[in-house]
C-alpha cells in the first residue's frame, strides 16, 4: 500500500529525514509520534509528493510517486490529506468543499457528489451546516468538515498531519471521535498526533520518531508498556506527564 | 476681466460638444488601455508565480522598467523613438493605448501578484492534496480568493490610468486635455478650460475611488479565514 524506501530529505543543509523506511499494510492505523522537529509531519507530507524527497523512494499501491513521471494527480485522488490548520476552501460552503474535487478531479456528476457528501457531513455531525461558510464554523467543526472532504473523495488511505494540534482543548474530542469511528474501517490510516489516548485505542502499529529517523515502532502495548529505546522512554515520560 | 470672466465660460458652454468629444476620446482610450494593462498584468501577474524562473525574472524586469521611468518618456520614445529606430508609425490613439496599458500593465502585476500571495500557502497544498492540477488549484482555488483582495487596488489602478490618458495630449490625441490646451490656447481663456477638463476627469475617476473604498470596505468586513 504505502512502501517508504531509503527517504532522504533536505532542507538547505538540515537533513530533517536520515534514511526512513517504512511498510504500511492495507487497512492499517499506524500512528507516528515523536518530538517537534523529528520529521513526523515531512514524512507523511512525503507520502502524497507535497514535500519532494531528496533521495529515496514512496511507493503508493505499486506506484513510485518520487518518479518524474509518476501520475501525481491521479494518485493523490487516492490518497486524501488532512491538515492540521484545515485548508477548508474558505469561498465554498461547506457542501462545496466536499464536492470541489469529486466535480472538477474525479469527474463525478454532481448531484452523486452532492448526495455522498451529504452522507458524509451527516456521519460527521455537520448536515445542517451544509451551505454555511467554513468562516461560520468553530475549529473542531472545520476538521470534521475537513475529514469528511477528504472522505468524499473515497479514498483508500487519508493521512492526517497533526489534525487536532490546532484546536482548542475542547474540541479535540469531537475530531478525535470521529477519527475513531473511521478506524473501523479498511481505510489505511497515517496519523501524525501528539494524542496517545488516541494512538492507544486506535493504533495497529506506533511509529516513534526522533531527529529525522525512526527509532522504535510496536503495538501500543509494546510501545507504551514496555519501550526498549532511551529515546522512546524520555519522550513518553515527557508527554505522558504533561498529560 | 479675470481668468474667469464670465463672457469666457459663455465660450466654452457653447463649444462644450467639443469638450465632450474629448471626454468621449479619453473614455475609449481609458476602456482600452485598461484591457491592455488587465490582460498584461494577469500575464506577468501569474507569471511571478511560476517555478520556472526566466519566467519570473522577465516578469520583475517588465515591472521594474516600467514603474521605474516617467510614462512621458515612454510615450515619447513611441512616438519619436519607434519611426526614427525601426521605421514603425503608430497611430496616435494606439501610442495612447500601448503606451498606458503598458505603464499600468505593471502596476497590476503587483496588484495581481499580491492578491495571489495573500491567500495562503495551505490552500494550494489542499488542492494539490485532492488531486487538481496546479492550474485548476489557482483558477478554482486562488484566483477566486485573490480577485476579492485585488479588487480595491484595481480600481485604484483604474483611476490613475484614465489621469494618466491625459499624456497624450502632449502628442495631440485629441482627448480632454489636449481639447482644453488647445481650445484655450487659441482664445487664451484658460480658466475654464482647465476647470472644465478637472471636472470632466472627476465625473470618471470620483465614482471609481467611491467603488475601491467600497470595495475594500466589503474585503475587511468579511474575514474569511479556512
Amino acid at each position: 500500500m504505502i512502501q517508504v524506501k531509503d527517504l532522504h530529505k533536505h532542507f538547505g543543509k538540515h537533513e530533517v529525514l536520515k534514511g526512513i523506511n517504512l511498510h504500511v499494510k492495507s487497512g492499517e492505523k499506524v500512528v507516528v509520534i515523536g518530538p517537534s522537529g523529528s520529521g513526523k509531519s515531512t514524512l507523511i507530507r512525503c507520502m502524497n509528493h507535497l514535500e519532494k524527497p531528496t533521495s529515496g523512494t514512496v511507493i503508493i499501491d505499486g506506484v513510485d510517486i518520487t518518479h518524474p513521471k509518476a501520475p501525481i494527480n491521479k494518485v493523490r485522488q487516492d490518497i486524501a490529506m488532512v491538515f492540521q490548520e484545515f485548508n477548508l476552501y474558505p469561498h465554498k460552503t461547506v457542501l462545496e468543499n466536499l464536492t470541489l474535487a469529486p466535480i472538477k478531479v474525479q469527474k463525478i456528476d454532481r448531484k452523486a457528489a452532492e448526495a455522498s457528501g451529504m452522507k458524509y457531513l451527516e456521519r460527521v455531525g455537520l448536515a445542517e451546516k451544509a451551505s454555511a461558510h467554513p468562516a461560520q464554523l468553530s475549529g473542531g467543526q472545520k476538521q470534521r468538515v475537513a475529514i469528511a472532504r477528504a472522505l468524499n473523495m473515497h479514498p483508500n488511505i487519508i493521512l492526517f498531519d497533526e489534525p487536532t494540534s490546532a484546536l482548542d482543548p475542547e474540541m479535540i474530542q469531537e475530531v478525535l471521535d470521529v477519527m475513531i469511528g473511521l478506524s473501523q474501517e479498511n481505510i489505511t490510516m497515517v496519523v501524525v498526533t501528539h494524542e496517545m489516548g488516541f494512538a492507544k485505542q486506535v493504533a495497529d502499529r506506533v511509529i516513534f520518531m526522533d531527529n529525522g529517523e525512526i527509532v522504535e515502532e510496536g503495538t501500543p502495548q509494546h510501545f507504551f508498556q514496555s519501550p526498549e529505546h532511551d529515546r522512546t522512554k524520555l519522550f513518553l515520560s515527557k508527554i505522558l506527564r504533561s498529560n | 476681466m479675470g481668468p474667469f470672466a464670465w463672457f469666457k465660460w459663455e465660450a466654452l458652454f457653447a463649444d462644450l460638444p467639443q469638450f465632450f468629444r474629448g471626454f468621449g476620446y479619453t473614455f475609449l482610450l481609458s476602456v482600452a488601455a485598461l484591457a491592455l494593462a488587465l490582460v498584461l498584468g494577469i500575464i506577468f501577474g501569474l507569471l511571478c508565480e511560476v517555478q520556472f524562473a526566466p519566467f519570473r525574472a522577465i516578469s520583475r524586469v517588465y515591472v521594474e522598467f516600467f514603474q521605474n521611468t516617467p510614462l512621458l518618456i515612454q510615450v515619447f520614445f513611441l512616438y519619436n523613438g519607434l519611426p526614427l529606430i525601426f521605421g514603425l508609425k503608430l497611430s496616435v490613439t494606439t501610442i495612447g493605448i500601448i503606451g498606458v496599458g503598458l505603464y499600468h500593465g505593471a502596476y497590476i502585476t503587483e496588484v495581481v501578484r499580491a492578491g495571489i500571495g495573500s491567500v495562503s500557502r495551505g490552500q494550494l497544498e489542499a488542492g494539490l492534496s485532492q488531486g487538481f492540477t496546479y492550474t485548476q488549484v489557482m483558477l478554482e482555488i486562488i484566483l477566486p480568493q485573490a480577485v476579492r483582495v485585488m479588487l480595491p487596488p484595481l480600481t485604484n489602478q483604474a483611476v490613475n490610468l484614465i489621469k494618466n490618458t491625459s499624456v497624450v495630449a502632449i502628442i495631440s490625441g485629441a482627448d480632454i486635455m489636449f481639447t482644453a490646451k488647445s481650445w484655450s490656447g487659441w482664445n487664451q481663456y484658460y480658466g475654464p478650460a482647465f476647470v472644465a477638463a478637472g471636472i470632466l476627469y472627476f465625473v470618471i475617476c470620483f465614482p471609481l475611488a467611491k467603488l475601491a473604498t467600497h470595495l475594500e470596505n466589503k474585503v475587511h468586513g468579511g474575514a474569511v479565514n479556512g
